[in-house]
């Protein structure tokens, strides 16, 4: 397809022919992408094209879903996470997840939100420094320090989003997927969470969904772009660097929808 | 008469209709809130006159001994119902998390279907039901039989007021956890269930005031005592039960008591309610943003 599939032993996770049903419903067919390590790759494409879809069979949440299906390979690491003895919670340990809509866990505190699936056996200073570590890396630290034991219903949107980032990042994945992470947020949230994006791939590989065409240009590394066919199916159209796809795609379906002609 | 004069003519006798039916639903809702307020007041004004420090600290007085309360009665108003709950509770609730979680497919919906049934059954049904297995057997009466007959009466309130409460913890909630690689039992344990906790409560509450008043079914069951009784195995005295035997009775001042009793279950059923108002109001809250 394009430099990204063939740039051998740089993807961590790749998918192979990767559908996703629910029920009898194919919301995306044959999807076969790869996500090198340590650099962002967006996912763009018009509403419905099963983006989050497509996301969420990465770390197998998708089966929580009812009467949800999957067929086809997801490739981590070389290991099928479909393979009959993997177990999903592993899966997701390694494979965070920070979704379109902000879900701190409203019951717990500022911290104990951040430390939700970190600081087993660790004692209280490790926690602490654990806990600080993950919201200095959501720069979210110095607006929280002073109230940790609070609710987190009571920050702002864009504060629950970085939360709900360094609660993932606490959990030290080695991939993070993001789905439209500034959707709901204000374009100052927004430029904090981008810059964030840009820092955490030091460490992390990231998958992130984006509507917004910008937004994929300024932070991503590759593109891919999806479409759904005439029975509703996500397709992927291509995948290239992000500079590439933007300026000279190789699809004319691309092109149309980079310049604003559908969707 | 032209089309004009037509229209307003028209305009006219849509008003009235509008105004007789606004004034008509008026009507019926001072007259259902007048009826309620009327009961409510008379049982007070009837139970705080006779209610006095003896009445709630004392064992019923034979007839014709006048004084006397109705402590034992409370007492074990308490038990029956703890004991209820202990049995109700646990199945309710797990039966609830079971049918939220895991709610489609054809052994859920029989689940949905029985509770629907059992609530509609008449308490008096369920009262014979728990003589049938728990008192005619053992040969004799017992306070665990009223809880039995109790936690039937609860347990379909629970099943559903329990669903309902879990499945108002948006299911972005239990992804969140799952995401983070947390199992089910923890993701439903640590993260769902604490989100549900108000509602869950409110589910309690309007499930101990949907029995606290209840006396049809104790009247083969816990079947009622002069004494003081602790052992669930025996018979008790009920305050609803005390307030039915004393009402029926031809002695005024047994009927004063039975106000007093009246108006004491009235005022337990409208704290729960309240509070079980309050705890809804704080779910809702907790689950805004
Ligand atoms: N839980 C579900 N049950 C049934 N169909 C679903 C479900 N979730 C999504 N779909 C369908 O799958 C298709 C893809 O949905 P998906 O949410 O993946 O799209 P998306 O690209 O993320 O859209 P958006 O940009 O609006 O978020 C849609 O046609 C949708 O109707
Ligand atoms: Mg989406």
């Amino acid at each position: 397809m394009s430099a990204v599939a063939t740039a051998a032993g740089q993807e961590l996770l790749a998918t192979k022919d990767l559908s996703a049903y629910y029920g009898e419903r194919e919301a995306v067919g044959n999807v076969s992408l790869s996500f090198p390590r340590k650099a962002v790759t967006a996912v763009i494409g018009p509403s419905g094209c099963g983006k989050t879809t497509l996301l969420r069979c990465l770390n197998r949440i998708h089966e929580v879903a009812f009467e949800a299906r999957v067929k086809g390979r997801v490739l981590l690491d070389g290991e099928d996470i479909y393979g009959g003895d993997v177990d999903p919670m592993a899966i997701r340990r390694r494979i965070g997840m920070v979704f379109q809509r902000p879900n701190p866990f409203p019951t717990l505190s500022i911290l104990d939100n951040a430390l939700a699936c970190a600081g087993k056996g660790l004692n209280r200073r490790q926690k602490m420094e654990c806990a600080e570590r993950a919201l200095h890396a959501a720069a979210l630290w110095d607006e929280v320090k002073d109230k940790l034991r609070t609710s987190p219903l009571r920050l702002s949107g864009g504060q629950q989003q970085r939360l709900c980032i360094a609660r993932a990042v606490a959990a030290e994945p080695e991939v993070l997927l993001m789905d439209e992470p500034t959707a709901s947020l204000d374009p100052i949230a927004t430029a904090v969470i981008e810059e964030l994006m840009a820092r955490l791939t030091d460490e992390f590989t990231i998958v992130a969904v984006t509507h917004n065409m910008q937004q994929a240009a300024r932070v991503s590394d590759y593109s891919a772009f999806m479409l759904a066919d005439e029975h509703g199916v996500g397709r992927l159209i291509e995948v290239d660097e992000t500079g590439k796809l933007f300026t000279k795609p190789s699809d004319p379906r691309t092109e149309d929808y980079i310049t604003g002609r559908f969707g | 008469m032209t089309v004009a004069a037509l229209r307003y003519g028209r305009l006219k006798r849509r008003r009235a209709y509008g105004w007789l039916g606004i004034a008509l639903a008026l009507f019926c809702a001072v007259l259902a809130a007048g009826a309620l307020l009327a009961i409510l007041g008379y049982v007070v004004v009837q139970g705080v006159a006779a209610i006095n420090w003896d009445f709630l600290t004392q064992l019923p007085h034979p007839i014709g001994v006048p004084g006397g309360g109705v402590a034992n009665g409370i007492v074990g108003t308490f038990i029956i119902i703890a004991t209820a709950m202990a049995i109700a509770v646990p199945i309710g609730l797990l039966t609830g998390i079971y049918l939220a979680l895991f709610g489609r497919g054809p052994i859920p919906e029989a689940l949905r279907f029985l509770s629907d049934v059992l609530s509609g059954v008449p308490s008096i049904a369920i009262g014979l039901f728990a003589y049938a297995v728990l008192v005619a057997p053992l040969k004799h009466f017992s306070a665990f039989s009223a809880s039995f007959a109790f936690a039937m009466l609860m347990l379909p309130l629970l099943v559903r007021t329990s669903e309902q409460a879990i499945r108002s913890v948006p299911q972005t909630v239990r992804e969140g956890a799952l995401a983070l690689g947390m199992s089910n039992f923890r993701a439903t344990v640590g993260i769902v269930l604490p989100t549900a906790r108000p509602a869950i409560i409110t589910a309690l509450l309007l499930a101990i005031a949907r029995v606290t008043g209840e006396t049809a079914p104790l009247l083969f069951t816990a079947f009622g005592s002069q004494y003081w009784e602790l052992n669930p195995n025996n018979p008790m005295a009920v305050l609803a039960l005390q307030v039915f035997n004393y009402a029926i009775s031809p002695y005024p001042n047994w009927q004063a008591q039975a106000w007093a009793g009246a108006f004491l279950l009235v005022a337990a059923v409208f704290v729960l309610s309240v509070g079980a108002r309050l705890m809804l109001s704080r779910a809702m809250r907790g689950l805004e943003s």
